[in-house]
């Protein structure tokens, strides 16, 4: 396994986060209301590192360091744990357990929707982010694997439906998300320079 | 004067559940004992002290004000068997976007506003327009403490102890004209020291503007509140004037006021402007109609722990269907939300 110290170093910021928010909120740090901090956290969390998993390839490109698309995977299955979370603590916070009320909501509620199929989109990307996966879909597997861009649109649609009357925080995301996929226009591509590394420059 | 309102939430003063008691009883119990606990548990009178409710951070009220404070008609109307929010919560958990959208920015930013000196201006449809000092503004009246439930539109609500006066009361010494149907509200427009206010991605139009009409504002559940949990009020909770209409959102109970305008017409209120499908003039809590974006059926009873979220059935007109429902016959609801 390459780079271990560096894919542990991603695993130990996982787990870290949640913890942290979850010995917070046991000990009253989170205020009156920690379930939906907790949902709203997690949810920019997922977020956050769909934002980081998306700018590995670009940093890769800049730096010549191949570490950076080395731990890409793990950073999206990440942003699928914490939509898991997020989606776990809404139920339980938000709904209350109410079942008959989520059904009522996944029809009812646009950004819900739209939520749940960004889930779906992350969800497939996670079943099939595996080596076998991998071999057996082979060319249509980078294909299916482009639908991040599409889970990254959902994301930011359903955090803009949220919005209530200050649309800052979210234009810095957005303005992140739409600066990422710029880079991968070929033309803007190839103008990113290339600082290659030392003795790491051939690397591919 | 002195308005007797009856009401189904009357309670003597024995019943209100006093924080020490409140607190050691979540330790005990889960909050949704809550109502079976209150029952039970030993009742301890209130003091005669400052020191009404547990943990609150003392004010630094000027002369007059604290002279009205101590004046009060304590418990003048309180809630049944509902515990009263800790101070601590009800002043770090609010919506006040002058200084910031998140929930802790209000506690975080206020400092900044100058609430000495304060004018309030009357004007429009009256026969006795005027722009007053707050403190001659709040001089005719006794302040009497009002125990609300407080819901916001976001599906949290408190129970909140509030310190204030009927609008009804100010209204009568003012004399509306015949024109006169509709109150309009503004908070303070001061850029310099409410951050939301600079925000350029803000899709508010400051000043903020509130509204009721006429009938609404007479009823004698409405307040202008100066003070809360036995103090006056802290600046991220609408210092030094504000409006409580329980019935209604929360966002209605508009903050920090400087202008009370008699209008012929509807006033055009901030969060109509900004989203008229989610947000109408009424805003009167109903279980029954959905805000778009998330049911209204229920709400979050804050503190709602961890481990024991304290969810409960949203009532009509938050509880106070008995006091305000006839405002409201032959009005269709569902349209007029």
């Amino acid at each position: 396994m390459r780079y271990p110290w560096f894919r542990l170093a991603i695993f130990v910021l996982g787990c870290l986060f949640p913890t942290w928010w979850l010995y917070e909120a046991a000990t009253n740090l989170l205020g009156p209301d920690p379930g939906k901090i907790l949902v709203d956290r997690l949810g920019l969390g997922a977020l956050i590192f769909l934002l980081i998993t998306l700018s590995m390839t670009p940093l890769q490109r800049l730096t010549g360091w191949p570490a950076w698309v080395v731990v890409r995977r793990q950073l999206g299955v990440w942003s699928f744990a914490y939509i898991v979370l997020h989606m776990t603590a809404y139920m339980f916070f938000v709904l209350g357990m109410d079942w008959g009320q989520l059904g009522v909501e996944l029809r009812k509620r646009p950004y819900i929707i739209v939520g749940a199929l960004g889930f779906l989109g992350l969800l497939a990307l996670t079943v099939t982010s595996n080596r076998y996966s991998q071999r057996r879909l082979g060319a249509r597997w980078k294909k299916l694997h482009k639908l991040i861009y599409v889970i990254l649109g959902l994301g930011l649609l359903h955090f803009l439906w949220i919005v209530r009357a200050d649309l800052k925080e979210w234009s810095i995301y957005a303005g992140i998300g739409v600066f990422l996929l710029l880079l991968r226009i070929p033309g803007v591509q190839r103008r990113v320079p290339r600082l290659a590394l030392k003795g790491s420059g051939k690397g591919r | 004067m002195l308005i007797k309102v009856s009401r189904s939430c009357d309670c003597n003063a024995s019943q209100v559940t006093p924080e020490s008691v409140y607190l050691s009883r979540r330790a005990l119990l889960g909050a949704s004992l809550a109502g079976m606990a209150v029952s039970v548990l030993p009742r301890m009178g209130v003091g005669a002290d400052d020191s009404r409710y547990a943990d609150v951070e003392p004010g630094t009220a000027p002369g007059w004000l604290d002279q009205k404070l101590r004046e009060a008609r304590w418990q003048a109307m309180t809630v049944e068997g509902e515990a009263i929010t800790p101070f601590k919560d009800a002043t770090h958990y609010n919506n006040f976007y002058e200084f910031g959208t998140d929930k802790g920015d209000p506690a975080a930013n206020a400092g900044t506003l100058k609430t000495e000196p304060w004018t309030v201006v009357i004007d429009g449809e009256v026969s006795k327009p005027g722009r007053y000092a707050l403190e001659d503004f709040v001089k005719p009246y006794q302040l009497q403490e009002r125990i609300y439930r407080l819901r916001c539109v976001e599906a949290w609500s408190m129970v909140i102890p509030w310190l204030g006066f009927p609008i009804a009361d100010l209204l009568k010494r003012v004399e509306p004209t015949s024109k006169a149907r509709y109150l309009r509200f503004e908070t303070l427009h001061d850029p310099q020291n409410m951050p939301g206010q600079r925000s350029r991605f803000a899709l508010i139009d400051w000043p903020y503007i509130e509204g009721l009409r006429l009938d609404e504002a007479m009823n004698p559940l409405a307040i202008l509140a100066v003070g809360m949990y036995g103090r006056e009020l802290p600046n991220q909770n609408g210092a030094p004037l504000r409006l409580v209409v329980p019935w209604k959102y929360g966002f209605k109970s508009i903050k920090s006021i400087v202008r009370i305008s008699l209008v012929a017409d509807q006033p055009r209120t901030t969060w109509q402007a900004i989203a008229p499908e989610e947000y109408g003039f009424y805003a009167n809590v109903n279980p029954g109609v959905d805000h778009p974006r998330w049911t209204q059926a229920r709400e979050r009873r804050l503190p709602s722990g961890l481990f024991s979220p304290n969810v409960r059935d949203t009532l009509m007109f938050n509880g106070y269907a008995d006091e305000v429902a006839s405002l409201y016959t032959g009005l269709d609801l569902r349209t007029h939300y």
